[in-house]
């Protein structure tokens, strides 16, 4: 153990601990209400939402596993480039619109607006479940990124007091967001991102003058890791791979409910538009950061005798943290250590303040007491956001870690069925509850059954069409059996002639100019009861 | 108040990304290299900066009255 490593990590940390407190008294609110602690009142603006997207959806985990994937197997890793490119015209197009509807409407989670527009209880349950389920083994990575930095810090890896740092480390986050909410992420996030982009900078900086230039680090790659696969005959190989998977975890990720929760907290639609311009800065972040996988690669430190026993420990993903070991200076490793720690923390502050939305809105509410006070609401989901996070240090702590990649793949592939339905209906009325419902439960079934013929270790399927074998991300192919039997159930309701549910929005609902014209975005009566 | 068909337009150039993702035969390839970064690799980061620039053009055209009452 380094003490001057040591010491700037433990400051940084004590820093955003220190914050994280100190944002219950920012914008000041009564925290007693579900609309203040689980959105913040929706008042941040174009500022606040980028650090807080940004600190949401680029976290620890994507920051060692992306690296390491390119590290264990080359271009194909790249895919995350492309994917955090096509979310921004995505989400341009599609969230101002969900913003309006859910400001007006007082919904606080994607399954409030499923509830408002289509009538079904049922549809909406499906939706809260599915974001719970996919959320919580999302959150488990996230501590995967903690132990790892733990590890780089010299800490013992072995056994339970191996595991204190992590525990200690997720109480106190624990402890500030039940009394924050969401205004403690939002506040670390901007230290959070500060701290990424100096890191970034400097290595992109330090380390390739240090192997000596980009030539030598990609003459160092071996060539069939360079580029991707052409397909050969008949068989598209890496190449449908590579697009499906880029366009299915672009979809995939807006519906995941820790991201919903960042946009609906946006104070107003051109908040969020002119994020979508914005983000993209992240998106160069996270690129250069994917050739320092390469950089691991040229540096060898995979061969270094002093990095043996935790490559031995965490495999690819000890890549990053090598590097940096190797590269920096004890105090620069120092802030980079704590920059992959914090950024654990803040996904998974909202991630648990998502997950206890969900369950106390639509759960408890919809359930067990449709009558409980706002009070009571926020009460529940503050103590839901504790079980969330203490159930996701459970998973790390005793399962084994394989566990929680072979969920988070199948996490992907479960959340994009509910685009249909919120998607959908962010633009028309057109389809049917029952049939997005049913849409719903085959997508999953068949993602699932599509990972499970690879054994959960991968999330392709081995399409073959027309003499094709095209292989791509299950949650594509999955996808497009989803939206087929939405449609044409849509289709047979309407035959057979079943009654319509109710649905509670009205068009201009949908636009958020409209309603910030008219200086109200405060919520209408609809069928979820006004929060405030 | 709603957009207009001359506004809605604009938005079609969303789609531009979307294409250059199945355009990947054309920058699977290692020349020409840029500082040393082989096309596959650079190619796709550039993107990343066109599509921040697509979208800031979709957003300046389509909403020009955008700035009334917005963001506190």
């Amino acid at each position: 153990m380094n003490p001057v490593m040591l010491t700037v990590f433990f400051a940084l940390f004590a820093l955003v601990t220190v914050i994280g407190f100190f944002a219950s008294r920012w914008k000041k609110a009564d925290l007693n209400s579900l609309n203040e602690w689980g959105l913040a009142g929706r008042q941040f603006g174009t500022v606040i939402t980028w650090f807080l997207l940004g600190g949401d959806l680029y976290t620890a985990y994507t920051f060692i596993a992306m690296p390491a994937l390119i590290f264990g197997v080359g271009a194909y890793g790249f895919f995350a480039i492309p994917y955090v490119i096509l979310i921004f015209p995505f989400a341009f197009v599609v969230f101002p619109r969900l913003w309006a509807v859910a400001s007006r409407h007082g919904c606080i989670t994607p399954a409030d607006f499923i509830r408002v527009r289509y009538g079904s209880r049922w549809l909406a349950t499906a939706i809260a479940v599915t974001g719970i389920v996919a959320t919580m083994p999302y959150i488990a990575l996230n501590l995967v990124g903690i132990e790892v930095v733990v590890g780089a810090l010299g800490f013992p890896t072995e056994g339970i007091v191996g595991e204190i740092p992590l525990i200690v480390a997720f109480a106190i986050l624990a402890a500030y967001t039940y009394t924050s909410g969401l205004r403690a992420p939002a506040m670390i996030a901007v230290v959070k991102d500060v701290l990424i982009y100096i890191t970034v900078i400097a290595a992109i900086i330090v380390i390739p003058r240090q192997l000596g230039g980009f030539e030598k680090i990609f003459a160092a790659v071996p060539p069939e890791k360079l580029l991707l696969t052409p397909p050969e005959g008949k068989d598209f190989g890496q190449f449908s791979n590579y697009i499906t998977v880029v366009i299915g975890s672009a979809l995939a990720l807006f519906m995941y409910p820790h991201a919903i929760t960042a946009m609906f907290s946006a104070a107003s639609g051109n908040a969020i538009r002119r994020n979508m311009v914005w983000m993209p800065l992240y998106t160069l972040t996270l690129g250069l950061l994917a050739l320092m996988g390469f950089f691991a690669l040229a540096a060898g430190v995979k061969d270094m005798p002093e990095y043996a026993p935790l490559f031995a420990r965490y495999g690819s993903n000890f890549a990053i943290p090598a590097l940096f070991l190797h590269s920096f200076p004890a105090w620069f490793a120092g802030i980079a250590f704590a920059t992959i720690a914090i950024g654990a923390l803040v996904p998974a502050a909202i991630m648990s303040i998502a997950s206890a939305n969900l369950y106390t809105r639509n759960i408890h509410r919809e359930f067990f007491n449709p009558n409980v006070t706002p009070a009571q609401e926020t009460q529940l989901a503050k103590i839901v956001s504790l079980v969330v996070k203490f159930g996701a240090l459970f998973f790390v702590l005793f399962m084994p870690q394989q566990y929680a990649i072979q969920l988070q793949l199948l996490g992907g592939i479960w959340m994009i069925q509910t685009l249909p339905a919120i998607v959908g209906g962010a633009f028309t009325r057109w389809f049917d509850h029952r049939a997005l419902l049913l849409g719903w439960a085959i997508g999953i079934g068949t993602g699932t059954w599509m990972a499970w013929l690879q054994n959960f270790t991968k999330s392709t399927y081995n399409l073959e069409l027309l003499g094709y074998a095209i292989p791509g991300y299950a949650a594509v192919y999955a996808l497009a059996l989803n939206l087929i039997i939405s449609i044409v159930g849509t289709l047979l309701v309407r035959a057979v002639g079943l009654p319509q549910s109710a649905d509670a929005t009205q068009p201009t609902d949908f636009d958020d100019i409209e309603a910030a014209n008219a200086g109200d975005t405060r919520p209408v009566p609809g069928s979820i009861p006004a929060i405030e | 108040m709603p957009l207009t068909p001359r506004q809605k337009r604009w938005y079609w150039l969303l789609l531009l990304p979307l294409i250059n993702v199945f355009a990947l035969p054309l920058y699977n390839r290692v020349d020409p290299t840029l500082f040393g970064i082989p096309l596959f690799y650079w190619y796709q980061l550039v993107w990343v900066m066109l599509c921040s620039l697509i979208v800031a053009v979709v957003f300046r055209m389509a909403h020009p009255h955008k700035q009334a009452k917005d963001s506190p």
